[in-house]
């Protein structure tokens, strides 16, 4: 949200644009800056695009989100020109396209914008082959050049030998695969995907949106995505803009726009969007409260136990990395032995989850774990803990920062209890200290 | 019939417009009527000099290759009964005639109809002009046609022109303008230029109601030709002409088959142009 500001920085900026469709686009323009409303000026003119600003910073994925009429296609048709903007202005690296026009816009887009369209645009007389190369074939590239990148690019794609077919003759899911072979055959650093994948059926349409997330991960384009699907916006974006009635009404991580909507629209939009699919582990889990440091031995990690009232602990290296879990009862077992080395006694050592898994497949694993679920980062040093309450206190939009839940039933599972200590204890940020018991 | 109230003299002005055309355009018109009677008669020499069993073996080829071979036996009948019925000189004539005035009418109307697409303010005076082109008696073409460049197969061959014009601009201009505006959307946003849009989506997309058009223009082209027989247009048209003005069953009936065979033909085969092309997008 807070990039800075300098052409170089930003793949894509779009400074107060506004799109006026009617007669008299200028007055309307007038009384919009104004500060009249969309509805006031219509006599004038349909406003749709108002006063749009935003950046795309290069690599991001940026999708654009609204329902039909709130100006999203019209906004993408501004980012390579084939609309012409009533005001404001559109920069694609260091060039303000809303200022140039003919030849020279041609060649933004031939170099800078390529596009993927909803109904796939493919030419039906051309096989899938050309139909990829066509984007080289305009620049002028010579054929075998060009028929060489479409042929990679279709594999890329995953329509390798498909190539002398003609578009008639594929599922909708293969055509706009063409429609982005199409795309990236162009090595345009950006892509405008206008609702690319609404025209789809459902699995194939997560088919994808997987496709496209793993494409952006090798290929590094920016992207500027346009749907009205919520779950596709918060699955894909890195930053979403929410569009309504032709205006940006908030721009924000997926996370942010779940859990902090900027108004009453934003958020009844949000409110039957699958969180499940947005948010991380990272982003609910909670301080881990019941650690001990595997060097500590039995008897500290019993302390720490009744400390805590919980019957099991998590266990960790000098270096925070994750260990394992114990339990009371083995603890004591072992104290009874007369021994203290807690690596015999540790259990699921590999039951640790990553910080960016999503909600979504850390049910099963909180189901059969009785204690917490560990959360470690990229490195495996422990950095939270998701509770089976955390997680459907999360689900149901509670807000799962911090204590708050102490709804664990006592016994039954290791949850966090009440915040006799203070609660970071382990704080997520991996300023290094020992790794001693709370 | 004279009017008392008040009478416009329309008649009076279209006729001193056109004596000032014939005074002063008349070398312009002289050049037409050159132009289109070389024309006329380098395609009747190449239709009727080679015997008629080879003419009719190669449209049979023709209709064989652009339908198949149904078509192809249908119309070797077909030719076969109008030379059976010793139409066949006059039939190729006619073909010559038609042939003629559909190619001047497609190249003069199919560009028309894209540049009305292009552009609303042409399609604004395109459209009056066509609608005033179709609607009028075709045979009011045949006075200034006549007058302008005498008797004979010219008069004939402009009139039908004129009177053809009218489809091949008008399915174009909805062809070009019916192409998925997201395909043309494509070009505009891979950075094709208007004439590449135009060239290499906008009018292959657009082929199929084009051809049409021109299906169209063909078979007007035909009926005119027959009503040219009566200005000395030759073919089918002027023994039809003579069987009417001789009472002639005999001839008129021989005459009239021989147009309904020639008409059959030539629709089916430029029918089939519309659907050449197509790849299974169903």
């Amino acid at each position: 949200m807070n990039s800075t500001i300098g052409p170089p920085s930003s793949a894509l900026r779009v400074t107060n644009a506004f799109k006026i469709f009617g007669r008299k686009p200028q007055e309307a323009l007038k009384a919009l800056k104004d500060g009249k409303s969309r509805k006031d000026v219509a006599a004038l003119g349909t406003a749709a695009v108002i006063d749009a600003s935003f950046e795309v910073k290069p690599g991001e994925i940026f999708v654009v989100m609204g329902l039909s009429g709130s100006g999203k296609s019209t906004l993408i048709r501004m980012l390579n020109g084939l609309l012409p903007m009533t005001s404001g202005s559109v920069h694609v690296g260091d060039t303000d396209i809303s200022k140039i026009s003919g030849k020279r816009l041609r060649q933004v887009r031939q170099k800078s914008v390529s596009m993927v369209f909803q109904h796939f645009a493919l030419l039906p007389h051309r096989t899938v082959l050309e139909n990829a190369a066509y984007a080289l074939e305009i620049q002028g590239v010579d054929k075998k050049k060009r028929t060489a990148q479409a042929t990679k690019m279709l594999e890329t794609v995953g329509l390798t030998g498909w190539g002398d077919k003609y578009p008639g003759q594929l599922s909708g899911g293969m055509q706009q695969r063409v429609g982005l072979a199409r795309a990236l055959c162009s090595e345009t650093d950006i892509l405008l995907m206008d609702e690319a994948f609404s025209a789809l059926d459902p699995l194939i349409r997560r088919d994808m949106q997987e496709q496209l997330a793993s494409l952006q991960a090798d290929l590094g384009k920016t992207i500027i995505f346009i749907t009205h699907d919520l779950n596709e916006a918060m699955f894909l974006g890195d930053r979403i803009a929410v569009m309504r009635d032709g205006e940006i009404v908030q721009i924000g991580t997926p996370d942010e726009i779940l859990t902090n909507p900027a108004n009453e629209y934003v958020a009844s939009f949000v409110r039957d969007v699958d969180r499940t699919r947005v948010l991380t582990a990272g982003s609910v889990m909670e301080n881990p409260r019941a650690v001990v440091s595997i060097n500590g031995g039995a008897r500290a990690a019993l302390l720490t136990m009744r400390e805590q009232q919980t019957s099991g602990s998590f266990v960790i290296d000098r270096n925070r990395n994750f260990r394992g879990i114990v339990t009371d009862r083995e603890v004591m077992a072992l104290i009874d032995r007369g021994d203290s080395d807690l690596t015999e006694i540790l259990t699921r050592a590999d039951d640790a989850v990553s910080s960016e898994t999503a909600l979504n497949d850390l049910f099963g694993r909180s189901v059969e774990s009785n204690t917490p679920l560990p959360v470690v980062d990229e490195k495996g040093r422990l950095v939270g803990a998701v509770a089976r309450a955390t997680l459907l206190a999360a689900l149901g939009n509670v807000p799962s920062t911090t204590d708050a839940i102490q709804i664990v039933e006592p016994g039954q599972s290791a949850g966090n209890n009440d915040g006799s200590q203070q609660p970071a204890i382990f704080a997520p940020d991996p300023s290094g200290e020992k790794g001693g018991l709370l | 019939m004279a009017n008392d109230l008040f009478r416009i003299p329309v008649g009076k002005w279209a006729e001193s417009g056109l004596d000032w055309v014939i005074e002063n355009l008349g070398a312009f018109f002289d050049g037409v009527k050159a132009f289109f009677s070389q024309f006329y008669a380098g395609l009747d020499w190449v239709l009727t000099t080679p015997p008629f069993w080879a003419v009719i073996v190669v449209l049979a080829a023709l209709a064989f290759w652009l339908k198949g071979w149904k078509l192809a036996l249908g119309s070797t009948i077909g030719f076969l009964v109008i030379y059976g019925m010793n139409q066949w000189e006059n039939a190729m004539h006619t073909l010559a005639l038609v042939l003629v005035a559909s190619m001047v009418a497609v190249i003069i109307s199919v560009p028309l109809g894209i540049a009305a697409a292009k552009s609303s303010a042409v399609s604004r005076v395109v459209k009056p002009v066509m609608d005033f082109l179709q609607t009028m008696p075709a045979f009011v073409y045949l006075i200034p046609a006549l007058l302008l460049l005498g008797v004979g197969p010219v008069p004939g061959i402009v009139a039908t022109i004129i009177f053809a014009l009218a489809p091949g601009a008008r399915f174009t201009e909805l062809g070009i303008r019916s192409v998925d505006s997201e395909v043309v959307e494509a070009g505009q946003a891979f950075g094709a230029s208007p004439m590449r849009i135009l060239r290499q989506i906008q009018i292959p997309l657009a082929m199929p109601t084009i051809m049409a058009g021109i299906n169209q223009i063909i078979m007007l082209s035909l009926s005119m030709v027959v009503i040219a027989g009566m200005v000395g247009g030759g073919g089918l048209g002027g023994a039809v002409y003579a069987a009417l003005t001789g009472l002639n069953t005999p001839l008129g009936v021989e005459s009239g088959l021989s147009v309904v065979i020639l008409a059959i033909f030539l629709d089916r085969v430029t029918a089939s142009l519309s659907k050449v092309k197509q790849h299974s997008a169903a």
